[in-house]
């Protein structure tokens, strides 16, 4: 048997990728190709604050309860804890319904993370599932080898009522990163190289698929940053084959036995790839207003900022704290800069005061802060006024992103993000 | 409800990327009211948008158009505004299926976006996959699928589950 055949796919059929082979189970098929329309049966759906936007929708359906609230997750993850009655009654609402239906895996506040992180600590996403989010980022779970994929409100009302969705296959992109990073360098700096390459909607309705020695070599906490950000490339799904880091990671989160070796056939058809040569590569940034809008640290080193955060699903990670904590030990910020660090779930927070992490951070004059979504959607807890210029660890720079649509917003690594707070101006982490 | 297949509007222009953010900010995301949400539709672009747009107005955009997050009160806020229909020349996925599942029509038409300009009145032709600009050309757009069509016709995702799901019980 053709030893790439790790799971999944018949030896007589042609080769399958990942997405592929996990769309073909998911929807009760031997084979799933590009272009065809499959019901996919979801093995996870997790929620954070949407879930309030489609309880209505699934009450019009006319279903009572959930199709199995043992497959469901739910947090608070935009807003906590709620800084206004109106979030206040939308997280009361959440908790009656999870409360009412059943759903035991509910983190209310204090137990809770921003979901995608929530998700993959706990150990809720497995290699070869089918994972559905109701938020964008939920391609960040593909780092684990699921097919994981982002809905909307009303869907997700559906998922609840039916436990499937039609989803179309698709194409895959394969991504393949080579060398070894320079010194503080690491997967955000590779994802933002990866995004220039492609453009923002380069992997458009696909899906994405990392290979190559650079990636083997990351740690899971950095290609859960690589997956996170094919979002920002318009990609469908965004997966890193299932190996030893995998494994290791998925016993730690107390998931041991839902470990299994996933990869794409060796003649798997990809609709294009991408050598991308990262050896020596150093710091990189993604400039005002869109993240494919990329330039080598250097380029921008020297431009003056208001606010540094190090914060989100992309980059919070306990690995991402103490790489900043490395910079910012013994120094303070700069006078005119206000550093705000918030981890990505309460057991990074918790994890952070435990290693001193926390005081290193207060120490140095940020404000340290429970975990929440907040300022990366400019919700609350770190929003920008006009003219304002931030470092955000974050994914996104569109206007108004964080704040206000006049701000500037530059996204890098925490490296970056601690070392610009540090100088209060863009400042390459290899020279603080 | 169901939704109508073919529309007329004046056409509002877009160019390139045209983000969740820019259409609906996150600041207003506690809200899950329409007519709040339509307010402000496109503020990050040009704040006085919702005041300038007419019931039946058409958004013509060019690629990725609506990238970025999965709020839904994104094709919830341009409806609000009284937007009938999106036709970009490609959109971001989670927007597309947020479209249609709330059975606003959106549609994919490559090229439209250098023939027309801003104030034209414009047709759309879901079932047939066309667009007809002001001199009678008609240029093709992307076919709906036939799953997506069901869905629009039922007038989004909720009806037609709702439909279904009463069918089985009779």
């Amino acid at each position: 048997m053709n030893p790439a055949r790790l799971w999944g796919g018949r030896i007589d059929m042609p080769g399958m990728t990942m997405a592929e082979k996990i769309l073909a189970r998911a929807s009760r098929t031997a084979s799933a190709r590009p272009g065809q329309i499959v019901d996919g049966y979801v093995d996870l759906l997790y929620m954070h604050e949407m879930l309030a936007l489609a309880i209505k929708p699934f009450e019009e359906i006319g279903v009572k309860k959930v199709w199995d609230p043992a497959k469901c997750v739910v947090t608070l993850d935009h807003w906590v804890p709620p800084p206004n009655e109106q979030i206040a009654r939308m997280h009361q609402a959440i908790r009656e319904f999870c409360w009412a239906q059943g759903i035991e895996r509910f983190h209310d506040v204090g137990d809770h993370g921003i979901v995608h992180q929530l998700v993959v600590e706990r150990g809720y996403v497995h290699p070869g599932e089918l994972v559905i989010g109701c938020d964008s980022h939920t391609n960040m779970a593909g780092a684990l080898g699921a097919f994981a994929a982002g809905i909307g409100a009303t869907e997700t009302a559906a998922v609840m009522a039916t436990g499937k969705l039609w989803l179309k296959v698709p194409e895959t992109l394969d991504v393949r990163v080579h060398g070894k990073l320079a010194k503080r360098t690491g997967a955000k700096d590779v994802i933002l190289k990866v995004i220039q390459t492609t453009g923002d909607d380069g992997a458009a309705y696909k899906s994405v698929e990392f290979h190559g020695d650079t990636i083997k070599a990351f740690p899971m906490n950095e290609r859960f940053t690589l997956s996170n950000m094919t979002t920002e490339m318009g990609a469908k799904a965004g997966m890193v084959p299932s190996d030893e880091s995998t494994k290791n990671y998925l016993e730690a989160a107390g998931a041991k036995d839902a470990y299994r070796p996933l990869d794409s056939d060796s003649d798997a058809g990809y609709v294009k790839v991408y050598d991308i040569d990262v050896n020596g590569m150093g710091p990189q940034v993604a400039c005002p207003n869109n993240p494919a809008n990329v330039k080598p640290i250097e380029d921008v080193a020297g431009t003056k900022i208001d606010m540094a955060f190090l914060g989100s699903c992309t980059n919070a990670r306990i690995e991402d704290l103490r790489a900043a904590a490395e910079i910012l030990k013994g120094e303070k910020v700069a006078p005119h800069v206000r550093l705000i660090v918030t981890p990505a779930s309460q057991a990074i927070y918790r994890q952070a005061v435990k290693e001193g992490l926390a005081q290193i951070f207060l120490e140095a004059g940020a404000t340290f802060t429970s975990s929440t979504c907040g300022p990366c959607f400019g919700g609350h807890m770190g929003v920008l006024a006009p003219k304002e210029v931030c470092i955000s660890s974050t994914n996104r720079n569109y206007p108004g992103r964080m704040g206000s649509p006049e701000a500037q917003v530059y996204l890098g690594s925490p490296y970056t993000v601690a070392a610009s707070a540090l100088h209060g101006v863009l400042t390459d982490p290899r020279e603080a | 409800m169901t939704v109508q297949t073919m529309l007329t509007g004046r056409v509002w222009k877009f160019g390139d990327g045209i983000s969740t953010d820019h259409i609906i900010a996150g600041r207003y995301l506690g809200s899950s009211d329409p007519q709040v949400l339509g307010e402000h539709a496109m503020e990050n672009v040009d704040p006085q948008f919702a005041k300038k747009v007419k019931m039946g107005d058409i958004i013509v955009a060019a690629t990725n158009f609506g990238c970025g997050s999965s709020r839904e009160q994104a094709p919830i806020a341009l409806r609000a505004a009284g937007i009938s229909c999106v036709v970009a020349s490609t959109f971001a996925r989670i927007f597309y299926r947020n479209s249609i599942n709330i059975g606003f029509p959106v549609i994919e038409c490559p090229g439209l976006h250098e023939k027309v300009k801003e104030g034209d009145t414009i047709a759309v032709d879901l079932e047939a996959g066309h667009v007809v600009l002001p001199g009678g050309e008609k240029i093709p757009s992307q076919p709906l699928p036939p799953n997506i069509l069901e869905i629009l016709r039922a007038g989004g995702l909720v009806p037609k589950l709702k439909a279904e799901l009463e069918a089985t019980r009779v």
